[in-house]
């Protein structure tokens, strides 16, 4: 299923004044200004100008009077269309296809590259927050259609809309509380609607079509049909032109997955001779599939490490081949390596005595399986400084450089650990003493020989509630030798630290 | 060819039962027909020991064979988490050197406690393939570089599937160690016949005293497994008594003499011992 991600610049026009040193300091109200053939009007306004009242569209006398020390700029479209398209190319960092959605707004297709950052939540906070970091303030929404995306990122609530497959009606239901605003119609139908009592989209989707295209022509219907899916509406995605990229086109339409395969090959190779020349290797590359019907499908690899190696290349974007839907033909394909890295050859050491084997290199198996598995599927294991068994560890990329640090060793800790613990019956004499007998899942088992308590206080620098809290671990050894960790809160004396329950939390 | 190996499967087999030692001229004739059957990149001879020679002297060439397909499961209660297989096959690792793969299907390994049985942070890519162990195992040991791959399988392991295992591990020369976990105690699929070259069961026993005049001082020696060999091929299954791992991933044997003679008929109810 497709997902698109729209995202809406409020306040674009101010925003990049600002980020090209110009306009006014934060805090001061800035707005541009153009000439309507008639008088100045308000162009755009920034967040402080919206709140003091001003408003685009009004009058330039007016806005004047109302706040004194405005800051006025005269307004740059084509500036503001090309800023778009810039950040349109910024925004391919998410997904292969991107285009901008003028006049304040960009689409992503994310279909298939969410996993990359992490789901789909977690690519919004992320574009949110490095647009912000930049100066942009930005707003975005996810959903199924780019007509219910842009709704929902201007008017919306919510700004994940789940998908249709997995959840029936999902957009639907999104759609119908938003204003009719959000369908992208000219302002004057919009005026039009609303005379006629039509407020929110559920309205319109609610009355019988056929009097409302004759009055209004068939945009209503047409708008209202891409916000639900019905009808594809493709999205024109910008190609930045300095990146290393080949593209082949086809007398007859392809179909077939060998043919695909083979074409790959052929694209893989010319893209990585153009980054030998400049000395490159690619970290993200997108497969661009052009099919008959106009519409893009395509494919996103990364690798964990700067790659010009074909082979490499090829492997992992023929793995992906089966998420491709060549529909009725694909007449083109294109092959572009979004982000690179400098990658710079290494001369290999000649070595006299043959004892000691070749470095491994496992970057190739890990590139493979974090495309299969999910790049965070894929991770070592480092330490972290906390005696909080649950944040002693934490998970690092599986090619980050050795630290050759471990865990004291004094302390011994389980093989397994039961995450969260889970709560067990036990008796034991208050405060110190191991307990005689616990039961975990209906099962008893009494304690032969235990070890402890080992005190683990809590990080009150983390958390209040930790302030006073306390676990009491034991190591014991039941009557068939098996080992476990158990843990009591509370240090059995202070009630404050913990309310003395029993819990289990890893085998040995 | 297979008449001639047959044959000397045979002889060795002979040799053994008469205390003698198998042929080093067998081993020579099984590796020219593994080069001739595999190419020059196999390594048919590598093998990783215990240091244990009652446990080695129980395995081909003396040593667990790095090319193939080794399973290790616990026993008893221990058979959903395998805590004690866990540290066994942890151990074994951490006598070998370079990068290890451990596939999971679902994370509860705590990496503190395999670093105490000798095993390096820095040496384990974990992998969390859900139902996708398999292949996932299976692509690691295609490729070259890594020193074992250790997959975390719960429920049944097909014949089809060890096999491949069991190729792609001859292939490259790396060891493949199937963890079997299972939400039944002593689950049956566990014994059913796979391609693994030898197949471990890892009990935990009941430990002595801190102090052995002592007894109630409080506190916990070294731990105690029953290991038993069920399966080897080419070799005598065999079971041992044994201190678990120690902070350098080694065991210990305890002579059979040690061993109170209450413990052994305790253990020993359902388990085979070595004759």
């Amino acid at each position: 299923m497709r997902r698109v991600v729209s995202v809406w610049f409020p306040t674009l026009p101010a925003d990049r004044l600002r980020r090209l040193g110009g306009g006014a300091p934060i805090g001061t109200p800035l707005i541009t200004a153009a000439h309507d053939a008639r008088r100045q009007i308000v162009a755009a306004v920034d967040a402080t100008a919206a709140a003091l009242g001003l408003r685009a569209g009004m009058a330039l006398a007016q806005a004047r009077a109302l706040v004194p020390g405005l800051a006025i700029c005269p307004a740059e479209p084509d500036a503001d269309a090309a800023a778009l398209r810039h950040w349109a190319g910024w925004c391919l960092r998410y997904a292969p296809l991107a285009a901008a959605d003028p006049p304040d707004g960009i689409w992503i297709d994310v279909t298939g590259s969410t996993h990359l950052l992490g789901g789909e939540n977690r690519l919004l906070r992320d574009l949110i927050n490095r647009l912000t970091a930049q100066g942009m303030e930005a707003r975005a929404a996810i959903a199924d259609t780019p007509g219910a995306a842009h709704a929902a990122a201007r008017f919306g609530t919510a700004s994940r809309i789940p998908s249709d497959t997995t959840h029936r009606g999902a957009t639907r239901a999104a759609l119908v509380p938003l204003p009719i605003d959000a369908l992208r119609l000219p302002a004057a139908t919009c005026d039009g609607l609303r005379r006629l009592g039509f407020e929110r989209i559920g309205q319109l989707l609610a009355t019988d079509r056929a009097p409302l295209v004759r009055r209004f022509g068939a945009r209503v219907a047409t708008r209202l049909d891409q916000a639900l899916g019905l009808v594809f509406e493709p999205i024109v995605p910008v190609l930045p032109p300095e990146r290393a990229q080949a593209r082949l086109t086809f007398m007859e339409p392809l179909l077939t997955e060998a043919a695909f395969a083979t074409v790959i090959a052929r694209l893989a190779a010319s893209v990585c001779a153009a980054l030998e020349t400049t000395g490159q290797g690619a970290r993200r590359l997108d497969l661009l599939f052009e099919r008959v019907d106009g519409s893009v499908q395509a494919i996103r690899i990364g690798t964990a490490r700067p790659s010009r190696d074909a082979r490499h290349l090829t492997r992992m974007l023929q793995e992906r081949l089966e998420r491709v839907d060549p529909g009725l033909g694909v007449e083109a394909m294109r092959l572009i390596a979004v982000q690179t890295d400098a990658l710079i050859h290494t001369q290999t050491e000649t070595r006299l005595a043959d004892a000691d084997p070749p470095e491994a290199d496992i970057a190739e198996l890990v590139d493979r399986l974090s495309n299969r598995l999910g790049a965070d599927r894929i991770y070592r294991a480092a330490l972290v400084e906390s005696d909080v068994p649950e944040r002693a560890v934490r998970r690092v990329p599986a090619l980050r450089p050795a630290t050759r640090m471990t865990w004291p060793p004094d302390w011994p800790r389980p093989v397994r650990l039961l995450d969260p613990p889970q709560p067990i019956d036990a008796m034991a004499l208050l405060p110190d003493q191991p307990p005689v007998a616990f039961t975990w899942r209906r099962l008893r088992h009494r304690i032969r020989h235990a070890d402890g308590p080992e005190r683990i206080a809590g990080e009150w620098w983390k958390r209040d509630g930790e302030m006073r809290s306390v676990r009491d671990y034991f190591r014991v050894e039941d009557e068939d030798g098996r080992r476990f960790w158990l843990f009591r809160r509370g240090d059995g004396s202070d009630p404050t630290t913990g309310d003395l329950r029993w819990f289990l939390h890893g085998f040995f | 060819m297979l008449i001639v190996l047959f044959m000397f499967h045979d002889s060795a087999y002979r040799q053994k039962a008469s205390g003698m030692r198998p042929a080093t001229r067998l081993h020579d004739l099984r590796d020219q027909i593994a080069r001739i059957e595999r190419g020059a990149a196999a390594r048919p001879g590598a093998v990783v020991r215990f240091g244990i020679p009652a446990i080695d002297e129980a395995l081909p060439r003396s040593g667990l064979a790095l090319g193939a397909l080794h399973e290790v499961a616990g026993a008893g209660p221990d058979t959903e988490h395998g805590a004690a297989a866990t540290l066994f096959t942890a151990g074994i690792l951490s006598r070998m050197a370079g990068p290890v793969l451990w596939v999971v299907d679902h994370p509860d390994l705590f990496a503190p406690g395999l670093a105490g049985a000798g095993l390096h942070p820095d040496r384990v890519i974990f992998a969390e393939a859900g139902k996708d162990v398999l292949a996932t195992m299976e692509e690691g040991l295609r490729h070259p570089g890594l020193a074992a791959v250790i997959g975390e399988i719960s429920g049944r392991l097909s014949l089809v599937a060890s096999r491949r295992l069991q190729l792609a591990a001859e292939q490259s020369g790396c060891p493949a160690f199937a963890l079997r976990r299972s939400r039944q105690f002593d689950d049956p699929v566990l014994t059913e016949p796979t391609a693994a070259a030898t197949r471990w069961r890892v009990a935990s026993l009941p430990s002595l005293p801190v102090l052995a005049h002592a007894p109630a001082v409080p506190g916990l020696a070294r731990a105690r497994w029953r290991l038993t060999l069920t399966r080897c091929r080419g070799g005598e299954p065999g079971s041992w008594m044994v201190e678990a791992c120690d902070a350098a991933g080694a065991l210990c044997l305890i002579p059979d003499a040690l061993i109170p003679d209450a413990l052994i008929s305790d253990a020993l109810a359902g388990t085979r011992l070595r004759a």
